[in-house]
Order: C-alpha cells, then structure tokens, then sequence
C-alpha cells in the first residue's frame, strides 16, 4: 500500500546483485550507437578538470614522487585520473524498476574510450597553447616545464599524439572496470590499492624496517631514489591478487562471525580485537624512528580532537565549527601554567598538576562560551560557533591580553611533559610524545563509548533526532547539550596540552579557523559518531596528506592538501555521506528509506494487521472533520 | 469513574487560559477542569484550538493570559522539560517519534528526568549506574508489554522507522507513560488507523487509566472513540468552550451541530 507494488501477487525477491545476468537483462547495446552528447559533455568536464590539475602545477610537483620506478610518477597519475574516472562513469547505468537494463559489453568500452580521449585532448591542446601562446603572467604555472612533462620531451605534435592515445586507453580501461565480472574487479581493486598503498608509505615501511633489521628485503622493493623496484611491484602485484583471491569473503565472513556472536562471546571477542590493536600500536613505535613517531604523534594529536569534536558533532549533533578555540585554550593554559618564560603568572607546575587546572579552565570556557550559543539551533549555532573560535585566537593576539599571553611572540620555552618523574615528554622525543598521546587517546575512546551507552547518550541521540520532542518528553535540552559542548571541549584541551609540551612554545598562528576545518573533515570523512570512524578518517587525512600545517606520508601533497580534502569531501558526500567506517546509526539516519525498502523485500515489514480495508474503513467511519 | 465530582479537587485546571498568535486568537479565555481518574475528550472542528490547549499546556506554546494549573500548582513560565517532570506526558497528533532510535531506547531516553546518575557515574561505571541502567531497561520494556507481543521481542532492537503505522502510534504512547505521568495528553490517538485498530485501541485507554490510574485527555475525531472512552466531553471552537458534558448530551447540542456542519443544519434539527 505505501510502497508500489509491482505485481498484484505481494513481495517478490529482489532482483539482488545475484540476478544481475539474469535473463531479464536487455542484450548489450551496439557498440556505436553511443550516446555522443554524453560523452562530449563528460568529456569535456574532465578535460577542463584535467587543465586544471596541469594548471595547478600538481604534476610538476608530484612528478618527483615515483610510485613504480623509471614507470609511473604520483605526477603522471595525477593526469590519468580523470580520464579513468570519467571513462568509467560514461558508460553507467542505473538499475531501475521497468527501465531496461543492458549487460555491458562493448558499449562501455568504446563509450569509456572516446570520453577519454576527450579529456586526453583537453591535454593535447594544452601541449599546443603553451607551445604558442605565453600566458605566464596570470598563470604562473604556464611553464614549459610543464609542456616537456606533458610531452616527455619529445616535442609538442609528441604530446598531442600520445594524450589522445593515453586518454582512450585509460578511458577504455575505466569502461573495461563495468565488463569484467566481479571477481577480475576485485583483483584489479586489490592490486591498484596494494601497489599504491605500498607508494605512499614507503618512508613508514623503510623506517620500521630499519628498526626491526630488515633493510634487505626493504631494499629490494624500494628503489633507492623513492618509487617501488619493477620486480618489486611485480612481486606485490602477484602476492596481492593470490591474496585477493584467497582472501575472498573471508575478511567479511569473520566480521559477521563477530557480529553473529551473543554476549560474552562477543565482548570477548570485541576485547581481543582492542587489545591486539592497542599491542600494536604500543610495540610498532619501538622499531620506528623520529620521523615516523613524530607522524604517529601527530596523528595521534588529531585523532584526539577529532574524538572531543565527534562527542559534540556526532552524538550531541551540535555543528561547532570553533573547535579550535578549545585547543587553544588547552595549549595556553597548560604553557601559562608550565612554562617559566610566561609573561604574567608562571606557577611552573609539573604538567600533570597542570593538566588539572587545564581542564577546569577549559571546562569553564566551554560553559562560557556554550551558555549563550546553545540555545540557537542548526546554521545560526554554527555561525555563531564559528565567531567564537575566532575571538578566541584575537584575544590570545590581542594587545589587551598580551601582558598575560604575549601576543603575537606568543608564549616559548614550554618544558616538556614530566610524568611522574619517569619520563619527560618533549618534541625532542616523539616517540614518548606518541605514547602520551595514545594514552590520553584511550581516555577519550573509552569517554565516548561509556557516555554514548548511558541515559546522557540517549539524551544526545534524542535532541539529535527531534530537540522539541525531546524536551516535550522531559529532557532539558539546553543542560544536555551544554554536558556535550563541555566534554567536547576538556577533550580537545588534552590535546591542546600535549601539543604545546611537544612544539615548546605556542602562537596564536596555530590556532587558525582552518585548525576546526580540518577537524570537522576528519569527522565527517571518517564518519560522524563513530570512534573507529574518526580515527580512520585522522589515519588518512592527517597521516597521509598532513595536517594543517604537519606533513603528512605524502609530504609533496602539501600545497594542493585543501584542494584534495574539498575533492574527498564532495567525493565522500555522493558515494558516502555516512563516512569511511559509519556507526550503525548514522547510516540508519541516512539510508532510512533505503533500509525499508530492503526490510520489505525480504518480506520482513511490519505491517499494520488488516491494512488493506483502510481506505474503505476511513471512508465508513463516523468521522467529523478532518486533522 | 469519578467524573468530575466538586468535592475532589482537579488534577488539572485551566482558568481564563488565551494564547495568541500575533492576530489569531486560537485559545480565548478556557476554563476547563480535569479530575485523577478521568477521560476527558476535547473536540471541535479544525482550528478550534484543540492542539494549541495541549500546547500551552505542555508549555510548547507560551499563554499570552490565564493559569494553568496542575495538582493545584501554575505550570506558567515552566520549560516543557520541567512540565514533563511534574507529571504531564503527551503524544503528537502527527507521529513524531524518534525515528533512528530503537523503539526500547525511544521508552528508554523518555524516562530521562526521572532518573539521576551523571557522567561519573556513566565513567566509573559504578554500581548505581548500572542498576538503574537495569531499572530503565525494564520500566520500558515493562510499558511496551502493555501493546501485548507487537512491541516486544526482536522488536526491542529494530530502529522505529521500521514499525508500522499503527505500531508507531502505540509506540508513541509507550514513549508518553514511560515519562512516569500522572496525566496523559493524547492527539488523535486512532488518527489514521483501521476500525479494528482503533477499536483496539479504544479499549487500551480505558485500561490506562483503569491499570496505571493516569488521568487522560484525548482530542479525537472519531466519534466512536469518544462515545466509548469519555467520562466527559469538551466540545471547542474558535478557541471557546462551547459544550460540555456527556456524550449523548453534547452531541445533541445545537451549539456543537452548529459548529461542526454550519447554521442551516443547527436550523434544521
């Protein structure tokens, strides 16, 4: 009744992914009877996409990073992007009830070819423009650097050939990824993701190698001037796909295994699961060296914010975009109450005596700030969020204030973290820094998960939901949600305190609006409301493209960080609003309509008991008026 | 059934109660009364301000004039989080649930003001903390057994948006006795629902008030619903009380066929 019902006979089984050959599929379509306005539009989005990557000077600079030596640079597969993307894309079809559906087959290959050639084309003509024209003065990336990358030095006629070709090629392969059946998917997945994996973290793999002794078989994968050996790849890419393979449903199998597991069993399966993890990252650190502690650390700081922020985004549902501002608090009320060279009150406890007064301080400025602002609701509390946490950072620059935080100098010479006189934690020593940071890590995880499965987290989930019903059924709304701007911001004063024992000195400059920015995207692309989720989505953007100002694997990705994170985002928002690793409940929030629909497919609804005489009953009730 | 003896005093009381929307006048000086024990309907065409008294009730909506006044204290100036903790629950006439939740943790996080543990006892997971934990878990569970096996079982664990129409609405009525009241506001509890359903339903109310001992007001359109469950019915338009009493008395009022189907019927009978 609410939902349209094919046929008169109820529920049928879904035409599920194992129907998909079924004979119900249209034959493939003509493999030129393509769609050309189709493929020029894509085309044509992608070419000028691909100008501006050329523009924006990614190839030149990531040209020096070799993924595959002497073969593949991160540069060059920063201009086959697209035309892989889009050759991919022009051939897709939406499975639709009473729309047909073809079986791919040529079609997409050839459609996936001339849509790439259109992007590989939008190179080309670049080659001819930088040959002929000089537009160096509002581009300054129109170099003929760039012009010999394109060309590989051949010559620009070169360069228009081989774009056409690359783009075709490329763009057939991506059509190819609609043709080839799952299992040939999945290697391919397998072996793209291992190879590059492999790539980016190559400094990670050697570091620990080295500590561990073995430089050998390291040697042998890595080129020595960065990139991956040939045999190297080959071997990864051989060992990938046995193991993709193998590996088949079995990494899902035993994930539902767990899942299917009742109480104890569980929890001890899930315990076992924690401390393996927490093994691991307690035992990696001693094989590894500066560098890759100090990006553990790093991380860790962000994993840490992204924590406290994910309390207040993704359980209370409070959009704070001035998280900094609790950072910020942290760092400086843990340098004032530390270090000596502080301008007006320099107590110099030990950081843990501190760590005291930090948190009653920050705690006291979340309420501060959180009293007025949290009686706004939706954009207006995001706005006003976003003010504070920049007053926040002018009064730490501010004149007025700089007798007590030294304004624009900032407050330096921050001793190191002393823990109870067994070890002192300092930048000079990350790896300390790292375990410090796990430590309070931990703190945070087990925070959230008590508060998210006690009355407080049901309260949050609710005003969530509904903030007028929740209060309607009893819950003070503005206390609630004050508890979680205030938890959110002691968190983030943690790492606030560790981070300025790290650096040793604290200026306003680190405490930029784009510091809550990168937090918030951590959040949502790891997925909002789930612990795994934040500490994912730090992993990746914060380990591997850097922080706001921390570097991260791929160090050449730099200056084009925000560019790719607004990329991920959009990215994240069409293929994946609930996040990398989603909690159960966000994607619930998301996919409501969805999980119905599945819910009623496999005849598992609940249906209202004689549903079908409602409209008859309506009609023959002896009802006055209408609601 | 004691319907509105004098003797007793009411549980809860509205005198010269108006709400004003800018122009629009939906409540205009309401007195009404309502005894422990008793069933009260309120009805009356649309927009005679029947949802807008429970809104001013629950404090929803602020009164512009006039007391409300519940167990013989004013309810005026209270947040509805405070209405709700004197003993005032309330479902919404268009389901409003919370849809993502479970539907154990939508009777659950409905008992939030009657209980206590804070953060720390959440952190320290201590010993109080987890019997109430218990003591929350059993009261809802407690209070779905009163819908029999619908809201039961397996369905303790399935997120709300998956029940169906007329489960939510009982849902909702869970969620409204699990707040602990000592008075339900019910809107157009059977809206939407099949004679069957509603006929269900109807008997459900009596057992509310007859079981847990709620007093209950319903606004309802279905006039089968209210001549079965109301001690007393409460006839509004455009904001005034325009009858009251029984039902056989009221729906023969010619001030109430005036209102619901215009003058020349009213001239009619």
């Amino acid at each position: 009744m609410n939902l349209t019902v094919p046929s008169e006979t109820g529920p049928q089984p879904p035409p599920g992914p194992a129907a998909s050959t079924a004979s119900n599929d249209s034959p493939p379509r003509p493999p030129f009877a393509q769609d050309w306005g189709r493929i020029a539009r894509m085309g044509a989005v992608g070419a000028v996409g691909q100008i501006f990557i050329s523009l924006s000077n990614m190839p030149v600079k990531l040209d020096g990073r070799a993924i595959i030596e002497g073969i593949l640079s991160l540069g060059y597969l920063s201009l086959v992007v697209l035309p892989f993307a889009v050759g991919s894309r022009v051939g897709y079809q939406v499975r639709r009830e009473g729309v047909p559906f073809h079986r791919p087959g040529t079609y997409e290959v050839v459609g996936g070819a001339a849509c790439g050639a259109v992007v590989g084309g939008g190179l080309s003509l670049l080659a001819i423009l930088i040959a002929n024209f000089d537009l160096r003065e509002p581009l300054v990336n129109w170099s003929p650097i760039l012009a010999d990358l394109l060309a590989f030095n051949r010559g620009t006629a070169f360069a228009v050939v081989i774009w056409l070709a690359v783009g075709a090629v490329i763009g057939a392969l991506g059509g190819l990824l609609r043709v080839v059946p799952p299992l040939a998917k999945r290697i391919l997945w397998t072996v793209v993701l291992t190879l590059f994996g492999a790539a980016v973290l190559e400094s990670l793999t050697t570091d620990l190698a080295e500590g561990m002794g073995l430089e050998g078989p390291v040697e042998w994968f890595y080129a020595p001037r960065g990139g991956l050996t040939v045999t190297g790849a080959i071997a990864l890419a051989i060992g990938s796909a046995v193991l993709a393979v193998v590996g088949r449903g079995r990494v899902k199998g035993a994930k539902a295994h767990i899942d299917s597991l009742e109480g104890p069993a569980r929890t001890r399966a899930h315990l076992g699961l924690i401390l393996a993890t927490g093994a691991v990252l307690v035992i990696l650190p001693m094989f590894a060296g500066k560098l890759t502690n100090e990006l553990l650390a790093n991380v860790g700081l962000f994993v840490l914010l992204a924590l406290g922020l994910n309390v207040v985004v993704g359980l209370a549902g409070i959009l704070d975009l001035g998280y900094v501002a609790f950072f910020a608090v942290g760092s400086y009320s843990a340098a004032v109450l530390t270090a000596a060279a502080s301008p007006r009150i320099n107590p110099e406890l030990p950081w843990f005596v501190a760590l005291i007064g930090v948190v009653i301080l920050t705690g006291l400025v979340g309420l501060f700030i959180g009293a007025p602002v949290i009686r706004m609701r939706g954009d207006y509390l995001a706005i006003v969020t976003l003010g504070f946490g920049e007053i926040i950072r002018l009064l730490f620059l501010s004149d007025w204030l700089s007798g007590w935080f030294g304004g624009s100098q900032g407050i330096t010479n921050i001793p190191g973290a002393e823990i109870f006189g067994l070890a002192e934690v300092s930048g000079t020593d990350p790896r300390s820094v790292f375990y410090l940071v796990l430590a309070f890590c931990a703190i945070a995880i087990y925070v959230s998960w008590r508060l998210e499965r006690s009355r407080i987290g049901r309260a949050w989930m609710a005003v969530r939901e509904d903030e007028t019903v929740a209060e309607a059924m009893g819950i003070n709304t503005v206390n609630v949600k004050l508890l979680a701007f205030v938890v959110g911001a002691v968190l983030g004063s943690f790492s606030g305190a560790i981070f300025s024992a790290k650096v040793g000195s604290v200026f306003p400059a680190s405490f930029l609006i784009l510091v809550s920015i990168v937090i918030l995207v951590v959040v949502i692309f790891g997925g909002m409301g789930s612990i795994v989720g934040v500490i994912a989505g730090s992993a990746v953007l914060i380990g591997v493209l850097g922080g706001p100002k921390q570097p991260g694997l791929l160090a050449e990705f730099s200056e084009f960080k925000l560019l790719i994170y607004g990329a991920l985002l959009v990215w994240m928002m069409l293929a994946r609003p609930e996040g990398l690793i989603p909690s159960v409940r966000r994607t619930r929030e998301l996919h409501q309509e969805e999980m119905a629909q599945d819910a009623w497919l496999r005849g598992q609804t609940d249906e209202d008991e004689t549903a079908d005489d409602n409209n008859g009953a309506a009609a023959g009730r002896t009802a006055v008026g209408e609601s | 059934m004691s319907s509105g003896d004098p003797a007793e005093q009411p549980i809860l009381e509205t005198s010269g109660l108006s709400v004003d929307f800018g122009g629009l006048t939906a409540l205009d000086g309401l007195d009404l009364a309502v005894y422990p024990g008793e069933i009260v309907s309120v009805i009356g065409p649309n927009g005679a301000g029947k949802t807008t008294l429970f809104n001013a009730i629950t404090a929803t909506v602020s009164a512009s004039e006039g007391d409300i006044r519940f167990e013989g204290e004013s309810l005026i100036g209270l947040d509805p989080n405070r209405v709700t903790a004197r003993g005032i629950a309330r479902t919404f006439q268009n389901v409003r649930l919370f849809a993502n939740m479970t539907v154990l943790e939508n009777v659950m996080v409905s008992q939030h003001c009657r209980t206590r543990q804070s953060v720390v006892g959440a952190l320290l997971w201590t010993k109080a903390f987890r019997r109430e934990e218990e003591e929350i878990a059993e009261r809802g569970k407690q209070v779905l057994s009163f819908f029999g096996s619908r809201l039961t079982g397996y369905r303790y664990d399935q997120p709300a948006f998956t029940l169906s129409y007329a489960n939510r609405r009982r849902l909702e009525i869970a969620r409204a006795m699990a707040t602990q009241p000592k008075l339900i506001l019910l809107d157009e509890p059977v809206a939407g629902m099949n004679p069957t359903e509603s006929a269900e339903l109807t008997g459900l109310i009596g057992r509310l008030r007859d079981e847990w001992g709620f007093a209950i007001v319903v606004i309802e359109h279905d006039m089968e619903v209210v001549r079965e469950v109301s001690d007393r019915v409460i006839v509004l338009d455009h904001g005034v009380k325009i009858a009251e009493g029984d039902y056989d008395d009221v729906s023969v009022d010619p001030l109430v066929i005036q209102a619901y189907l215009g003058h020349g019927a009213a001239a009619a009978t």
